[in-house]
């Protein structure tokens, strides 16, 4: 298998992810993840010289809403999962 | 060591919609904490965004305004981060294919008018707001904020001073205003500026490693951090320094900019395609119809106000820069067609009393009516220039009309030679000694007398014709 990642670019991604991994878990994601890519590399058998590429499996496009107010969440509801609140606000470890 | 500043600015408007670009939460400013959310913007598992069709129509109405490429297909996409105030983790914009590309709009430069090429204008999704408490170490997030639409417009560098910085700004805003589709306030944010700037020798190509300013709240806090930033970087340079490509923030406080390394990471936003939200196709006819409904823009009107007012360049600037003025302006003329005298009013006399009580055109007491009435009674002699500016000022303080102000406070102008005549006899009965002194040739006299008839007419004589009387009893008997 060829390695399409390296640890170093694994741990990178898992810091922008703020993912902190134990030393076996860095082996096995560059390990997993080397794999993954592999798999996709399935694809560039495929000829694809001059289609377009596409995000969306289907033709869709222009779905739109008309620019209307609609009731809001129940505030109560909304910070029901909060970790902390105070009624109003959502409260998080100060972050600046 | 001669050095040229390079300005690039990137805009972010507010949206004037009423609700948010992916869901229907309203988007009032200054509303109570996250009372206007929903699962779509707090992020909830599972729901899909879907676009409010105004923020393109308003996005499309900029890019036209501004001559831009608008692209037939165009994307969302995601931009990875974290912060508390984005609660997805995300913040959906656009990136390789935004709405419109290669604009230009045009400001008076430092030596004459010059365009400024408008790289790209995307939509996108304001973030909420973070507010730091003093003493605990946490934050309070309001997501009333997340998800009201932003329009983007980055500029080509080719802003070359603090005053052209300043001048786009203007000019940008002037035409978000005129199309209503952003209130572009600097202070309350729905206008904000970023300021990429580097410093290079004159006519080299190549651009020196620039800095990016954010924090520029206001017209003022754009130009003075561009003041002095051009200094610091010259300071660095001249010493043989080299300047660190870095974002810094203006302390409006300390009037510095302050370097935000170690505080922010370096960033990888991973952009990738949105898949919850499908391409926007916009074809001619679109662009065609939004074209058809633009409104007359600053630009265009300012050259009419030219020619077909023959108002000059200065008066015309100044009228142009608010839609509402513009509009009360050819509002007098229409009644009163004068329009350098109406100029000369609405500029001096109107907008003194509107800037000193910081109140806008729209709430002005006088309307266009009453003032193009005042400006008939001064034209047909009826008021002298100095009681027209009396009534005014009841004007602009009851919003009642000239002629009704003038008849309550008996304000018509003597024009009665005989009347003028009498009072100027009484005024010289009273003055002998001044009089024979005007005549051995202390001219400066005449004004002395001016002001006697005038106190005893109490300033309702015609001024020219107190000038000539005056002037004609004067004469000594020869």
């Amino acid at each position: 298998m060829r390695e399409k990642i390296s640890e170093t670019e694994v741990l990178r991604v898992a810091d922008l992810a703020r993912l902190e991994l134990t030393e076996a878990e860095k082996t096995r994601m560059t390990e997993q993840m080397n794999q993954i890519l592999n798999y996709m590399e399935t694809l560039n058998e495929l000829e694809t010289e001059g289609i377009e590429p596409m995000t969306h499996a289907i033709q869709l496009q222009n779905v739109f809403r008309p620019d209307e107010i609609k009731e809001s969440l129940d505030r109560e509801l909304g910070l029901a999962n909060a970790p902390q609140s105070d009624g109003a606000n959502f409260i998080v470890p100060k972050v600046i | 060591m001669e050095l040229e500043p390079v300005i690039g600015l990137e805009v972010h408007a507010q949206l004037l919609t009423k609700s948010k670009i992916f869901c229907g939460c309203s988007t009032t400013f200054g509303a109570s904490p996250n009372l206007h959310t929903c699962p779509v913007c707090l992020a909830m598992p599972g729901v899909l965004p879907v676009l409010n069709k105004e923020v393109v129509e308003f996005t499309l109405r900029m890019a036209l305004a501004t001559h831009c490429h608008i692209s037939p297909i165009s994307r969302f996409a995601r931009k990875n981060y974290f912060y508390p105030d984005l609660p997805k983790g995300y913040q959906i914009s656009q990136y390789e294919l935004p709405i419109a590309r290669n604009g230009w709009l045009e400001i008076e430069g430092d030596e004459a008018p010059k365009r400024i090429r408008i790289h790209r204008i995307h939509m996108e999704e304001d973030s909420g707001k973070l507010i730091h408490d003093e003493f605990q170490p946490v934050s309070y997030v309001d997501f009333n904020r997340t998800g009201v639409p932003l329009m983007e417009i980055v500029s080509e560098p080719d802003i070359r001073s603090p005053r052209e910085a300043s001048g786009y700004l203007r000019a940008l805003r002037e035409i978000l205003r005129y199309l209503e589709i952003c209130d572009g306030n600097m202070e309350e944010g729905s206008f904000r500026c970023d300021a990429n700037i580097s410093l290079r020798p004159p006519g080299r190509e190549q651009l020196g490693v620039k800095a990016e300013i954010k924090n520029l709240n206001s017209f003022k806090n754009v130009q003075k951090a561009l003041e002095f930033e051009i200094r610091r970087q010259r300071t660095l340079l001249e010493r043989g320094e080299s300047i660190v490509q870095e974002t810094r923030l203006w302390d409006a406080g300390r009037n510095v900019t302050v370097s935000m390394r170690g505080k922010e990471e370096a960033h990888d936003y991973r952009y990738f395609p949105d898949p919850d939200l499908v391409p926007v196709v916009v074809d001619e006819s679109w662009v065609e119809e939004v074209r058809q409904a633009l409104p007359e823009l600053p630009e265009s009107k300012k050259e009419r106000f030219s020619s077909q007012w023959g108002l000059p360049s200065h008066d015309a600037q100044v009228l142009i820069s608010s839609r509402s003025l513009a509009d009360y302006f050819e509002a007098v003329v229409k009644a009163f067609p004068r329009p350098k005298m109406a100029s000369n009013w609405i500029l001096s006399e109107l907008l003194r009393e509107l800037n000193r009580d910081e109140r806008d055109m729209d709430a002005c007491p006088i309307t266009p009516q009453n003032l193009a009435e005042l400006l008939q009674l001064i034209e047909s002699g009826v008021l002298s220039g100095k009681i027209a500016k009396n009534v005014f000022q009841s004007m602009y303080e009851t919003g009642d009309s000239p002629g009704n102000i003038v008849k309550k406070q008996g304000l018509i102008q003597v024009t009665d030679e005989g009347a003028i005549e009498a009072v100027i006899a009484e005024v010289l009965a009273e003055n002998p000694e001044e009089v024979s002194r005007y005549q051995k040739g202390k001219e400066k006299l005449f004004g002395f007398f001016v002001g006697q008839v005038m106190k005893k007419t109490k300033g309702k004589a015609n001024p020219q014709l107190v000038n000539d009387l005056l002037r004609k009893k004067l004469q000594p008997v020869k």
